[in-house]
């Protein structure tokens, strides 16, 4: 007999064993609605699926009555944009500091903790001071994302930098580099990769972020959509949001993942 | 011959720790000098003193009557055991990325015409240590004695004064080791390089070089045994071309290295 531990499962049933989580939770849900369905025809807690797929439909492919937009593709795409312009500053502000100081200890040295003390502040408790300083505009909401996430991908580039083989800055110093050629040629680009596996672990934080601003201060995004609802208890429309919004987050994270290794094969392989 | 690296009276000490004590040799151009002796004897550490990676304590050490500079230069090429070449280049971007420093001091790269003679002079190199045919793939498609061939080929591209080797077929299997060894012979003849190579291996030692430099501390305080460095306590000239004429001579040396038990292992290391 095989131990347990040695025991490895085919693709097929790997495939069928991951479903089963997800379909016992649709199953359990579903029990659940026809259960308080059955006290109240009016149970707004747990709709039916169908009131769901309605729901969607409000949203997604009807026209809103009140400004004649689609809802659902209006909100995605503002939260997707702030999402996205968040992401890229913060990921470039995070390149150039931290690359700069993992390579050049002088300017580690005043930085270094500096980031520690600031990744430290919550940034949730200084969202207030981003509403006053940058108004209640897409300023405030994308910088919340930025400052949320910066600090990490500073401290995690930084690390990167630093780990790299210190055998391959002494070569590159006996092949005549200067500081500026080895960072470029050397250092750089084997950062790249690196900052895309920093990018993926802070999509969660930056997405936390994003949705925190949009339910406090907005008009539209997803956040906005969700918070809104709540007052009328329309779980039908809050429940494929956030089921829509995990989609996108997965979509995201898997395109960025795909696009790392076709961009840096060597780095993947090493691994 | 004028002496082209001078020792005097060179020491080493971190702190309290006393490395190496009271160096002095000269070393002529084209000499290839081969550093034996136990773990911890301070043979890597003579070899970051020439690279400039570290600084000697107190007396001289000279490169052609001048002080070594305290930072690795393209006058002296290394080869690590490991981590010597770039992952995210292919082999012969590898090789051709020291002409490429020289070339264009700002971004480090060569584009057109002067790009395609930095790689064909690259594929030339290539062929002399036997990579032609893998010109195109990257580090982590070839095995351990092609990555050193590689790290080889781009150390020698920039036609260095001194060729610094830090154990570098120590992570070799003997056959492919075996093949090392006469590239390296065929190339220190070639290009008349002065070669100073770190093993633990004492038949490699014995092999390869034209001269064989054993560390072991002379002095012995059993209540510090950081007190005292080691220095060199044996400087042998090598010049049998022929490996089996020197067996006698290697016996002979063992059994005299022997009487101290610092070097017991280089005995093993010769059977």
């Amino acid at each position: 007999m095989q131990r347990l531990i040695n025991f490895q499962p085919g693709r097929t049933l790997k495939t069928g064993l991951g479903l089963i989580p997800f379909l016992l939770l649709l199953l359990a849900y579903q029990i659940g609605s026809d259960i308080r369905k059955a006290e109240n025809e009016q149970d707004k807690l747990l709709p039916s699926f169908e009131e769901i797929a309605d729901g969607i439909d409000r949203m997604a492919f009807q026209p809103s009555r009140r400004t004649g937009e689609y809802l659902f593709w209006q909100d995605t795409q503002s939260s997707l944009l702030r999402l996205a312009k968040g992401i890229s500053i913060a990921a470039f502000i995070g390149l150039i500091v931290g690359l700069a100081a993992g390579s050049i200890p002088i300017i580690a040295a005043p930085l270094s903790p500096f980031i520690t003390a600031i990744s430290l502040i919550p940034p949730m408790a200084i969202l207030p001071v981003l509403f006053i300083v940058f108004g209640l505009g897409e300023l405030s909401k994308v910088m919340l994302i930025v400052i949320g996430v910066c600090p990490f991908l500073i401290r995690d580039i930084l690390q990167r930098t630093q780990e790299l083989p210190r055998e391959q800055l002494v070569k590159a110093q006996t092949l005549g580099g200067n500081s500026w050629q080895i960072i470029l040629r050397v250092i750089l680009p084997q950062i790249l990769p690196r900052l895309a596996d920093a990018v993926r672990l802070s999509l969660g934080a930056a997405w936390l972020f994003l949705i925190a601003a949009e339910a406090i201060a907005s008009t539209d995004g997803l956040g906005y959509r969700i918070f809104l609802v709540r007052r009328y208890m329309s779980m039908d429309v809050i429940l494929p949001y956030v089921v829509w919004i995990t989609l996108l987050a997965f979509t995201i994270d898997w395109c960025l993942l795909k696009l790392s290794q076709k961009l840096f094969p060597w780095y993947h392989a090493e691994k | 011959m004028t002496a082209f690296i001078e020792l005097n009276r060179v020491s080493k000490h971190y702190g309290g720790n006393v490395v190496l004590e009271n160096l002095s040799c000269d070393v002529s151009e084209g000499e290839f000098v081969t550093l034996v002796g136990a773990s911890g004897c301070g043979k890597s550490t003579f070899l970051k003193l020439l690279l400039g990676t570290e600084g000697v304590t107190s007396g001289h050490l000279l490169m052609s009557g001048q002080a070594v500079p305290l930072e690795p230069s393209a006058e002296r090429g290394i080869v690590f055991q490991k981590y010597s070449v770039f992952p995210h280049l292919n082999v012969r971007e590898n090789v051709a990325l020291g002409i490429e420093f020289d070339g264009n001091p700002w971004l480090g790269r060569l584009f057109g015409k002067s790009r395609r003679a930095a790689l064909q002079q690259a594929d030339d190199w290539l062929e002399s240590v036997g990579l032609e045919q893998a010109s195109t793939q990257f580090p982590h498609e070839l095995s351990g004695g092609m990555q050193q061939r590689l790290a080889l080929a781009q150390a020698l591209i920039k036609k260095p004064k001194i060729l610094l080797l830090d154990e570098p077929f120590g992570a070799l299997d003997p056959g492919i080791r075996k093949d090392m060894h006469e590239l390296v012979l065929k190339l220190w003849k070639k290009h008349q390089l002065t070669v100073f190579m770190v093993t633990h291996d004492l038949q490699e030692g014995f092999h390869l070089g034209s001269r064989l430099w054993v560390f072991d501390k002379v002095r012995h305080d059993p209540h510090a045994p950081n007190r005292f460095g080691s220095t060199i306590t044996y400087d042998l000239p090598l010049r049998a071309e022929d490996p089996l004429a020197m067996t006698p001579e290697v016996n002979e040396i063992t059994d005299q290295l022997s009487i101290s038990s610092n070097v017991k292992q280089l005995r093993l290391a010769t059977k």
